[in-house]
């Protein structure tokens, strides 16, 4: 199991607007892996993530997930493997049930129905969600919108999460319960957020993206501690180190 | 009535379509056929009919007391688009002068019969068509749409449709008070804003929906929606539909109202 490797070789990225939003990115995530990416507003964190799947195609690069290099050929293959959680869960949960959303992933896989609602329950019940199953999302709170939508990338048994601002509108209840569920899997983790508590909590390693370039990479004992990394990049110390 | 309010007044019929009645109970399939049924029989009487109509009313009342459905709520959603079915009639009394005797000594126009005729038409399909989406849950309606042999194109758009009316029902909801926030008054209330609003909008839902795109793409969509099976037809649901076909058939092609009239004529002489 050790080739569920991360690997981007001088990735950069141009919008057809011209913006360039990566340039020349090189990292290399290891098996079991959690890192944490960081960064100001608009430093690239999401569009880093777009190329996790290959939503986005690099510009000139190599990504590399697992044995697979990143190519419209092999992008079904690698959306198997990597599994994406969204900022915004009603963005991610399309399907009029909760149900059917989770089981949209294993269906495309071409499940018979008995092995999808062994997965389905599985994973709901993973984020304790079992019994929101026969919900619409929008009768959901938002806590139980994003637990559901982790359920559904769960539910494809991915190798890899990547998930962007996991924590974004949830409440501190929701958001502790989010950390102790992060804390449980053994996916590699690549989660993009400014949360820094929650990167904390969760994340060995830590990459701090400024205007598309790496300008940290390190340990996240190192990098949270360090306040003029952090405020150069429009960040500041989290909170719980803060307070001493 | 603000737009908060029909945001939530959405929300209800939505709500009402997840009770537990013997009504909301019954297979979607079997319901949309008794519906689609009983709209094709209603529309094929002539222009002219009025009484044999009105037998049909017990279908929707019947639905309404067992599925619990408030009356007023029905009431008011068919009032609300019924200027449509009277503007279309409203003419047919002075286009079609011709006489027509309905009780010995009484006559009318015919166009008053006709227009009378639309609109107890349109008020027996609305309220049974509202009454379907009230006893039967949309995601369920779109199943059995799917199991029906609609297409899968036409099922997904209108499964994306339920999802996101109430997505994009918030969105705009938002964008609405951050406007009467900010307007003190009547400021900012003109068409201008107006526009810009509905503009605005456009661009979110586009962007929402390149969004969805990239989530479905990220969950292995490659074209088809997947579907699940999840209702199986008991006899209940096969009893039911069948009494609604004969029934609709003994009022369609038998002078119900008549027979009955007889029978009570019958009784009291």
């Amino acid at each position: 199991m050790s080739h569920h490797i991360v690997e981007f070789k001088n990735v950069s990225f141009l919008y057809p607007d011209g913006t360039e939003a990566l340039r020349d990115i090189s990292f290399r995530i290891t098996h079991g892996e959690s890192v944490g990416i960081i960064g100001a507003n608009g430093a690239g964190k999401s569009t880093l993530l777009m190329h996790m799947n290959g939503y986005l195609m690099p510009t000139s690069g190599t990504v590399n997930i697992g044995d697979l290099f990143l190519t419209r050929q092999t992008r079904q293959e690698i959306r198997r493997k990597v599994g994406v959680v969204f900022q915004n869960p009603d963005d991610q949960l399309f399907m009029p049930t909760v149900y059917e959303d989770v089981a949209f992933g294993p269906l495309n896989l071409g499940m018979d129905e008995t092995a999808v609602r062994e997965r389905v329950e599985y994973a709901l019940n993973l984020v304790s969600g079992l019994d929101l199953q026969n919900k619409p999302p929008h009768h959901l709170s938002c806590g139980q919108k994003s637990a559901v939508a982790i359920a559904s990338v769960i539910a494809v048994e991915p190798d890899i999460l990547a998930m962007d601002e996991p924590a974004a509108n949830l409440d501190p209840r929701s958001r502790r319960l989010l950390i102790n569920l992060l804390k449980t899997f053994e996916h590699s983790k690549i989660i993009a957020s400014h949360d820094l508590d929650l990167i904390m909590d969760v994340c060995h390693r830590c990459i701090v993206i400024k205007e598309g370039i790496v300008v940290a990479d390190g340990p996240v004992s190192d990098i949270l501690t360090n306040k003029k990394l952090l405020e150069e990049n429009h960040l500041e110390l989290p909170l719980s180190l803060q307070r001493s | 009535m603000t737009f908060d309010e029909k945001y939530y007044n959405i929300g209800f019929i939505d709500q009402l379509s997840y009770n537990n009645t013997f009504v909301h109970r019954l297979d979607p399939r079997a319901k949309l056929i008794a519906t689609l049924l009983f709209l094709f029989t209603v529309i094929s009487f002539s222009k002219y009919e009025i009484a044999a109509l009105l037998p049909f009313f017990l279908y929707p009342v019947l639905l309404m007391t067992i599925g619990e459905i408030p009356f007023m709520f029905i009431f008011k959603k068919v009032i609300l688009v019924s200027p449509l079915a009277v503007f279309i009639g409203i003419f047919n009394p002075l286009l079609d002068p011709g006489q027509v005797s309905i009780f010995q000594g009484l006559t009318i126009s015919a166009g008053w019969l006709s227009f009378f005729s639309i609109l107890l038409k349109f008020t027996l399909t609305v309220s049974t068509a509202l009454l379907l989406i009230a006893t039967t849950s949309f995601p369920s309606v779109c199943h059995a749409l799917r199991q029906l042999r609609v297409p899968s194109l036409f099922v997904s758009q209108l499964s994306f449709l339920y999802r996101y009316i109430f997505v994009l029902m918030e969105e705009t909801m938002r964008i609405v008070r951050a406007r009467n926030m900010r307007s003190y008054g009547q400021h900012g209330k003109d068409i201008r804003t107006f526009t810009r609003i509905v503009g605005i909008l456009f661009i979110r839902t586009v962007e929402r929906a390149e969004r969805i795109y990239y989530a479905m793409l990220s969950r292995g969509f490659q074209g088809d929606m997947p579907s699940i099976k999840r209702f199986h037809i008991k006899t209940g649901d096969v009893i039911f539909a069948a009494s609604v076909a004969i029934f609709l058939y003994i009022f369609r092609f038998y002078p119900a109202t008549q027979i009955l009239g007889r029978f009570v004529q019958g009784v009291f002489s």
